[in-house]
């Protein structure tokens, strides 16, 4: 798939800058239609801080956005929402004080013909999109405070794939999750990419997402070090890009690789 | 020794019947689904009832007391009611983690204007005692104070400033122009109408309209709790049990009937009764004319208030979305809520509730002067946090902060009635804020 010709999303020379520091600079990644793709550097690398761009959590200074082919203006959450962009985030973003169904309507309820909410249809619906991600799930009816991580995370997810998600970023996915949560996350994704949603998964851990993504980009200090095939290069070298940003052969470099004296 | 022995036994037999009555009384609140923590605060008020009323010489002596009489609940009942329609307000205010200390300030400038309004320049316009003047007094109070907090909110929202700066800015600021409106002057009398709704002989709606009122309030309990079975039903949702269902009713129609009762109870002074039976040639009878005051006009205007605010609050949007800045206001902005509306909404509403509760104020004293509302914007605040509402954000209710008030009021008017200086009432009042908020805390840590 990912030999087709438009991208899904493409970030071309992406910066932005708090008080005179570069968070991103000048950097550029793209995810074409069903693919994975693993964004990966430590903490402070940027990754997060670039695809809030994306995701129009930041306002990019310079560069530009495409979705499919088509410059686009992404200057906050609802823009990005309008373009199918959903977002999972690291800190799962919930209103923990409300239900399910409130979360995974937040900012678009449904209402009824007397613009009064319609929570009926909402949790009929929520119960439905809950049912197919996580069987086990029967707490609809509680604040989400009173959930465990991973029935949390499972609204969270929910809340994306509700509304038609074609873009899907998930922002450490995994990282407040038990293994068989995350064995579950992961055959998520999979189910995703095979609908032909593009997935961008942003990991500080190169072990959580090597499996499950088809190429990654690597960030250091802002700047991309390269991107690669998963299959082209093994983990180590992955490793190497992530700590050193030195590329190896099986990758391209980008504006952020170390200079090969 | 023998005698040990028989002591813990005997305790130990005492013990196990406290755990089978609290079992019983833990599966009554199960059953009913009754939030205990609204139940805690019922208790207290009445505790606080029966209190004063045996301080004031109740129960216990032949003079009887002075707190559980028809005039002295119907009177609490009116006092309340100002404060009552500031704390739905402040509920919301106080979910999205914000706060408003301007509330009394504003009360007194919208009130001032609406009696400068009504007494000298609409009666030129429209012509003394004009029926429209009070509508188009309290509509113009009510579009300034929704200015007035637009502009709060504005400033709070867009500009960054923490709502503690912005509204005790507002505080000094509303009530410096409350004085610029007249020079200092009080504003008196009200419009004729205008006064109907501080309550009074003429305020009230009398005997048969309170018991028509009281029916139809029984009738929509009644209908709530059946609707609220039946989607239950529909949706396969677990149900109460059939005998909780009527222990609701019940509880629900005695407690809006007794409500009415006790207000029509309360007779109209005897000069103005006098004055009534010579104007509608009625001969004054023996034992003096029984005229039922019945439900004052501002208590309904309060409880109207209060519907309306806990429809909005968890029937529309906004209530949503006001509850879910408030549980986490990042999530909120990520969700695509424009977090920054909401808030100028909410404090718009707050401006237009103080300009309600302003009319509902001046019109029970007649005029409108420049200490309007002093002080009440820590009463509305203590309504609303002894109401439940947290601090911390994302949780409160609109009735409970409504029940706040009447705590608050309760304790007021209990401790004037025993004579006590109102310095020593500012204490005991600020005592009992801080008593109920830790008593809440302790609650809350205990519930999680």
């Amino acid at each position: 798939m990912t030999e087709q010709n438009t991208p899904l999303v493409e970030m071309k020379n992406i910066s932005i800058s708090f008080g005179g520091i570069h968070a991103v600079e000048n950097a550029s990644v793209d995810l074409f239609p069903g693919e994975v793709v693993a964004l990966l550097g430590h903490n402070g690398a940027g990754k997060s801080t670039l695809i809030k761009v994306l995701s129009g959590a930041y306002k990019r200074d310079n560069g530009e956005i495409m979705i499919n082919g088509e410059t686009v203006d992404i200057r906050n959450p609802r823009d990005a929402k309008k373009y199918g962009i959903e977002t999972i985030y690291q800190t799962l973003a919930v209103a923990d004080n409300v239900d399910a169904a409130a979360n995974l309507y937040l900012g678009r309820e449904l209402q009824t013909k007397w613009g009064t909410l319609d929570d009926v249809a909402m949790e009929a619906s929520t119960r439905e999109v809950m049912g197919r991600l996580n069987p086990n799930f029967k707490r609809f009816k509680e604040p989400v405070k009173a959930l465990s991580g991973g029935q949390r995370q499972s609204v969270a997810i929910a809340r994306a794939i509700l509304f038609d998600a074609r873009i899907l970023i998930m922002d450490e996915p995994t990282a407040a999750l038990g293994p068989q949560e995350t064995a579950q996350v992961g055959d998520l994704i999979k189910q995703l990419k095979r609908e032909g949603i593009g997935i961008f998964l942003i990991s500080h851990d190169i072990h959580d997402v090597f499996d499950l993504a088809d190429r990654v980009f690597v960030m250091k200090n802002g700047k991309v070090v390269g991107h690669a095939r998963t299959e082209d290069v093994t983990k180590d070298e992955v490793l190497g890009m992530i700590i050193l940003g030195k590329v190896p052969p099986g990758a391209t470099p980008g504006p952020g690789a170390m200079k090969v004296a | 020794m023998a005698e040990t022995i028989q002591s813990t036994t005997n305790s130990k037999t005492s013990g196990a019947a406290g755990q089978a009555e609290g079992n019983f009384v833990a599966r009554f609140f199960r059953a009913t689904e009754i939030d205990t923590r609204m139940l805690g605060m019922i208790g207290a008020l009445l505790i606080i009832w029966v209190g004063f009323h045996i301080l004031t010489g109740g129960f216990f002596t032949d003079e009887g007391g002075l707190f559980l009489t028809p005039r002295n609940l119907w009177n609490l009942s009116v006092q309340t009611a100002s404060v009552a329609v500031m704390a739905t307000g402040m509920v919301l205010i106080i979910v999205t983690r914000n706060i408003d200390l301007s509330v009394g300030s504003v009360l007194g400038f919208t009130g001032m204007i609406m009696g400068v309004l009504q007494s000298r320049l609409l009666p030129e316009l429209l012509g003394f005692d004009h029926p429209a003047i009070w509508i188009v007094a309290l509509a113009c109070g009510m579009l300034i104070g929704g200015l007035i907090g637009a502009l709060h909110g504005v400033i709070i929202a867009f500009m960054g400033v923490p709502s503690f700066i912005v509204t005790l800015g507002g505080l000094l600021i509303w009530r410096g122009a409350t004085w610029f409106v007249t020079s200092g002057q009080t504003v008196a009398p009200m419009d004729v109408n205008f006064r109907l709704m501080g309550g009074g002989t003429e305020g009230s709606i009398g005997a048969t309209w309170s018991w028509v009122l009281g029916v139809i309030a029984c009738l929509a309990i009644i209908a709530a709790i059946v609707n609220a079975r039946h989607q239950r039903k529909r949706f396969h949702f677990p149900r109460r049990p059939v005998w909780a269902e009527y222990v609701l009713v019940a509880l629900g129609c005695i407690v809006v009937l007794g409500a009415v009762y006790i207000a029509n109870d309360y007779p109209w002074p005897e000069a103005i009764a006098r004055r009534y039976a010579e104007a509608n040639n009625i001969a004054w009878p023996e034992g003096g004319l029984f005229i039922s005051q019945g439900i004052a006009i501002p208590v309904l205007m309060a409880i109207a208030v209060g519907i309306v605010m806990t429809f909005i609050a968890t029937r529309l949007r906004f209530g949503r979305y006001v509850f879910a800045i408030g549980g986490n206001p990042e999530a909120a902005e990520l969700a695509g809520i424009k977090t920054r509306w909401v808030t100028v909404k909410i404090f718009a509403l707050m401006g237009m509730l103080c300009a309600i509760a302003a009319a509902i104020s001046t019109a029970r004293l007649n005029a409108a002067t420049n200490a309007q509302g002093e002080l009440d914007e820590l009463y509305t605040i203590a309504a609303a946090v002894i109401g439940g509402t947290s601090l911390a954000g994302g949780m409160g209710s609109i009735a409970g902060a409504m029940l706040g008030a009447l705590v608050m009021q309760s304790l007021q008017s209990g401790m004037v009635l025993l004579g006590i200086d109102s310095p020593f009432q500012r204490i005991v009042v600020g005592m009992v804020l801080v008593t109920a908020v830790w008593l809440d805390t302790v609650y809350r840590s205990r519930a999680k």
